[in-house]
């Protein structure tokens, strides 16, 4: 009593869709109060005995689901019971939220089964059409499999309406199901054959799913598509019908021929642009041998291009760029156009035809396209202009710059790039410049340059997406450095005080260069007073040209070679006002005019004064670093602290005495600098990615084991030596407080004599992959080592590795030196093992090896083979069967061997495998996979004898079922 | 085929959203989102086409229609021709419109279960099984009637067997 006159008052004060949808609208408290309020109330009216209030609830919930994303897989069970109600609207409401709501997991999804086979086989056809409406989206293994049967008698009903519903839903079904195959194929080709268009356009939608899946076993139906494709009037058939053509055309060139002009007679006389657009796609992509075809289809695309309507420009543009790889001159034909989409509105025109542009780039025209597309990205938005620059970027490193020839152009376009104001691309850039200093010995001069350029604008640092194009030019700068004109400046540039704006990975990399310019200079330093004496002092009177030539002369004979451009450069530099930035004049500000003329204008010939104040500069600005928060900026820093104090020690204490006394005294220091020289002066080269792989792996080490195991063999070693490379950082640390030069040589001995018996071992035992790989792939990213034993020790192991990399020089693909080696190792497994994309393939293949069997007629001819002793695979098999375990993939070769020789290899192999699996569920493995064999090759014996007439007795062993001509 | 229907309006409130393949509802809800940003992005009288592989997997294309207050999106995969998806846009609406007689927002927001019948006769689980307004019509109207005649058989007697039961 009291449960029913509450689902009364339920169903009397219940609030229906509408009304809920109306408090909505009208709700001023926020939404998702309002919804949780709902659901409350849905809580409790789902549970009603009373099936309208039920139904209702579920309404409202399957509402709120849909619309605003709420949960609904708690009330599944309640979906059931509204599902299995006799009235229609509530079965309706039901097989609804079923077909948003379950999914395979779903654990309900068991108790339907009889459900949807009572409304599948309903004489109401709605609720038929509910059922199937709902097995479309839901269906699983075990719903196909129990509702195949049903579905087989709906595939002949005599109603349209339900008919090619179920037609669709086979596509499911045999997804979930190969083996419904076996049932209902037969069935959906004869649909084919229907005269009503809306039960052609279900089989035709059907077979253009299952074709996009695997092509392969519906070349049988050639004959019928073909029919299709001459007589359908429908475009929606004839749309569908070309998708499927343009599939099975690569697979069997005779199709081609047979296809081409019906699709040409298509694009002359069709008015309806989405058939014609479909027959442009089809030619281009499928029968691109077919000259007047694609002639054709070019034609059509140009009307395309100039059209009106953006959508058919688009479609146009993107035909065009499907055609590029193979006709390209279809693209230059519509060059104009294409030019002229780069300024359209829309922006998938746009970036359809930078596309196409980028398509068109060959070494002779790069340096225009490049020229163009850059101005057009000074105008365009943001996005685009990134776009822009990403195309350019990949186009033109692509298989190691293949299309680049003049360098130093592609090195100034790349400063140019990131001093557009929008350039996001950061990291290629960066990578390029590291990549190009590497790789091309030739651009190194414009490359310094460039980066000069970068580094010497303070306004350039402000700018985020510039950091890493920054780091990367100060690595250049720092690497390169005997390339550099004006080292002094560059060091200014290097620790100008807007430098504390960059993040302390990068500002890493810039005191990093900062030594390697430094020792460069000390070194050079050194060496003119060892030999010539400074007498270029005396030109300064002459005139500017004057002053020129002398500089060439004390320039590297290589520098030589830039005359005209380097001049000018230099020229226009005494008048750039950001040449002499005001921080790095305040730094300056101990040297006098003339000083610093001297530096600017002698270049890489140092005074003993500006070598003092360089380092008395060095010394302020680092000293503040010291307290630096970042590990790598603070530990560098520090290193460069120290060593400028022992450097500057000794040149001071010498600098009252005359020139004799000098070089005598400098010996010591001079050592030590010279080592670091000779370090940071060693050629980097680029690293192949497979460059590990090269490195034989020495006898018993497995690699693939477990590295515990390795500390049985090198424990004793690695201890030691990893406890030592921590303990070495404090140490620094506290060298930098002391003044004196020894106490730091004595901290970095026990390292680098550690390390040299760490590689001793590592010769004998041939271990490459562990902490010495860091030291050998980046040692400019170490902390500076005096002691000339390390550095010999990081020389031999980059020897060693140029040897390795030498024959992949300028062929393999970029790495990145600045990362430490094992992201290198990463790498190579990567390109070496493509799993991805095997794993979907079994149930592909289960479902067209079914659908191939189905269309070979096996079912018939399955009692004669088995009767056929021809056999020899079977033959064969048998004989292994005894041998023993490893039955099952040893007869997958037999047949592999016996049968089919390449095209046809992976789909029965891999069905073999289903099948084995399958065999190994049931108790009689052998026999299971025997009997499965014999009806595998008893299948392509069907095959042989049904089409006798067209195929030659040779084709036993033919590649791919063949279609007769005749049904051609 | 295609993979889901969207209909929003044009502050990005969905107003119908169909996924022909299960995905959870959060999942829905950020693809509604992510499908909204770029639309409200492109200016009018551009082309209808937007790549949507980045929040529906690869090869999934987009296709929209803005009309007064609603976009209409469909996307779909690689087996659908653009051109076509437009044009069953347009026949969606049509039946929409011949429906609801000038439909406008608010007939759409109120007819959440209309929606999806006529949807369903347009769309099979992905697949188009109707092209013409006309033959959807029929069906719907059928439905409805069907509807229609199972509440008022269910009306009478349900409220009369409540009393009774007192």
């Amino acid at each position: 009593m009291a449960g029913s006159s509450s689902s009364i008052m339920d169903n009397l004060f219940q609030r229906t869709l509408d009304d809920l949808i109306k408090s909505m609208r009208l709700q001023l408290l926020n939404e998702s109060t309002f919804i949780s309020k709902s659901i409350e109330d849905i809580r409790r009216e789902i549970k009603s005995t009373d099936p309208q209030t039920k139904s209702t609830a579920l309404q409202k919930l399957t509402y709120l689901s849909a619309i605003h994303g709420v949960d609904m897989s708690w009330a599944s069970f309640h979906v059931v019971e509204v599902m299995s109600s006799s009235l229609f609207s509530h079965k309706r409401i039901g097989y609804h939220a079923a077909s948003i709501s379950f999914h395979d997991s779903t654990p309900v999804l068991l108790l339907i089964t009889n459900q949807l086979r009572k409304d599948l086989s309903s004489t109401n056809h709605f609720h038929a059409s509910l059922a199937l409406h709902c097995l479309s989206t839901i269906a699983t293994l075990d719903l196909a499999r129990d509702l195949t049967p049903d579905l087989f008698n709906l595939l002949s009903s005599s109603r349209v309406f339900i008919r090619n519903k179920a037609i669709a839903v086979v596509l499911r079904v045999f997804d979930k199901y190969p083996d419904a195959v076996r049932v209902c194929f037969k069935r959906l080709v004869e649909n084919l054959e229907s005269s009503d268009p809306q039960i052609v356009t279900a089989v035709i939608g059907v077979f253009c799913e299952l074709s996009s899946k695997d092509p392969r076993p519906y070349l049988q139906l050639a004959p019928e598509f073909h029919r299709i494709l001459v007589n359908s009037k429908n475009n929606w058939i004839l749309i569908k019908v070309l998708k499927i053509f343009a599939r099975l055309a690569p697979l069997e060139p005779r199709l081609g021929k047979k296809i081409v002009e019906p699709i040409c007679d298509h694009i002359r006389r069709s008015g309806a642009k989405s058939l014609v657009f479909e027959c442009v796609r089809t030619v281009i992509t499928s029968l691109s041998d077919h000259e007047s075809a694609v002639k054709l289809a070019v034609l059509k695309i140009r009307e395309l291009l100039v059209d009106q309507d953006p959508n058919l420009r688009y479609l146009g543009l993107h035909a065009l760029s499907v055609a590029a790889p193979k006709h390209l001159w279809a693209v230059l034909e519509n060059k104009d156009a294409v030019v002229k989409s780069l300024d359209d509105e829309d922006s998938n025109i746009k970036i359809e035809s930078l596309r196409l542009l980028m398509a068109m780039v060959s070494e002779s025209n790069v340096v225009e396209i490049s020229r163009v597309l850059l101005n057009y990205a000074l105008k365009s938005d943001p996005e685009f202009c990134n776009e822009i620059l990403g195309s350019i970027l990949t186009t033109c490193g692509r298989n190691d710059y293949e299309i680049i020839v003049d360098f130093d152009w592609y090195v100034s376009l790349l400063g140019e790039m990131a001093t557009i104001p929008h350039c996001q691309k950061d990291e290629e850039i960066e990578n390029q410049l590291i990549d190009i200093g590497m790789r091309v010995k030739d651009a190194r001069l414009q490359l310094v340059r460039v980066a000069r350029d970068l580094l010497i604008d303070p306004a350039l640092l402000g700018n985020v997406y510039l950091h890493k194009i920054l780091s990367a030019a100060a690595w250049v700068a720092g690497e390169y450095v005997q390339l550099v004109r004006n080292p002094l400046e560059l060091i200014d540039a290097l620790v100008q005080p807007r430098t504390n704006l960059l993040p302390p990975s990068i500002r890493a990399v810039y005191i990093n260069s900062v030594l390697k310019v430094l020792s460069f200079c000390l070194d050079c330093y050194l060496d003119q007073d060892e030999g010539t004496a400074s007498s270029y002092c005396g030109n300064l009177a002459g005139g500017q040209s004057e002053m020129f030539h002398v500089k060439k002369h004390t320039e590297a004979p290589e520098l030589v070679a830039t005359t005209c451009e380097g001049s000018n450069y230099e020229q226009d530099e005494g008048f750039n006002p950001r040449n002499t930035t005001v921080e790095s004049s305040d730094d300056l500000s101990d040297e006098n005019d003339t000083d610093r003329a001297v530096t600017l204008l002698s270049m890489k010939n140092f005074t003993h004064e500006s070598i003092v104040s360089l380092l008395n500069r060095i010394e302020l600005i680092f000293s503040s670093l010291t307290a630096n928060q970042d590990v790598e900026v603070l530990e560098r820093a520090r290193n460069i602290f120290a060593f400028v104090q022992m450097v500057k020690a000794e040149i001071i204490d010498n600098s009252g005495q005359n020139v004799d006394t000098v070089d005598k005294k400098y010996t010591q220091v001079s050592a030590v600098i010279k080592s670091i020289r000779d370090t940071f002066s060693m050629e980097l080269g680029p690293v192949s990615i497979s460059a590990q792989g090269r490195v034989a792996v020495p006898d018993g080490l497995v690699l693939k084991e477990n590295l515990d195991d390795l500390k049985a063999i090198c424990g004793d070693i690695e201890l030691p030596s990893s406890s030592s490379f921590y303990t070495g950082g404090p140490q620094f640390g506290t060298a930098s407080d002391t003044s004196s030069s020894n106490p730091l040589k004595n901290d970095e001995s026990g390292p680098s004599n550690e390390s040299t018996s760490l590689l001793e071992h590592r010769k004998r035992h041939g271990l490459y992959y562990l902490a010495s790989d860091k030291s050998e792939t980046v040692p400019n990213d170490y902390p500076p080592a005096n002691d000339p034993k390390a550095n010999s020790s990081t020389n031999d192991e980059a020897d060693e590795l140029a040897k390795l990399t030498e024959k992949s020089l300028l062929l393999k693909k970029r790495t990145n030196q600045v990362k430490p080696r094992p992201v290198v190792v990463k790498l190579d497994d990567e390109a070496a093992a493509p799993i991805p994309d095997k794993r979907p393939e079994p149930i592909n293949d289960s479902l067209s090896g079914a659908i191939k069997d189905v269309l070979l007629g096996s079912e018939i001819n399955l009692s004669v083979s088995r009767r056929n002793p021809l056999d020899k695979s079977s033959t064969k098999r048998k004989g292994k069967k005894k041998l023993g375990t490893d039955l099952p993939s040893e007869m997958k070769e037999n047949l592999g061997d016996a049968e089919k020789p390449d095209l046809e290899n992976p789909n029965p192999s891999s069905k073999n495998k289903e099948r084995r699996r399958r065999g190994k569920e049931k108790i009689v493995e052998g026999e299971e996979s025997d009997q499965r064999g014999k009806k595998k090759s008893s299948h392509r014996h069907g095959k042989h004898k049904t089409h006798q007439r067209a195929n030659s007795p040779l084709n036993v062993v033919s590649q791919a079922p063949v279609i007769p001509d005749f049904l051609l | 085929m295609i993979r889901a229907v969207l209909v929003m309006n044009t502050q990005g409130k969905p107003r119908l959203a169909k996924f022909y393949e299960f995905l959870p509802v959060e999942k829905q809800q950020e693809i509604i989102r992510n499908v909204f940003a770029v639309l409200c992005s492109r200016p009018e009288h551009v082309s209808n086409f937007v790549d949507a592989e980045s929040f529906f997997g690869p090869d999934a294309r987009l296709v929209y229609k803005h009309f007064a207050t609603l976009y209409f999106v469909f996307i779909f995969d690689g087996s659908e021709n653009e051109l076509a998806m437009l044009d069953l846009i347009q026949v969606f609406v049509e039946t929409l419109d011949k429906c609801f007689r000038n439909v406008c927002e608010l007939d759409v927001v109120f007819n959440y279960s209309k929606m999806h019948t006529i949807l369903d006769e347009i769309i099979f689980g992905g697949q188009v099984l109707e092209t013409s307004s006309t033959e959807v019509m029929k069906a719907v109207e059928e439905i409805s009637k069907l509807e229609a005649a199972s509440s008022a058989i269910n009306l009478v007697p349900k409220s009369v067997s409540s009393w009774r039961s007192r």
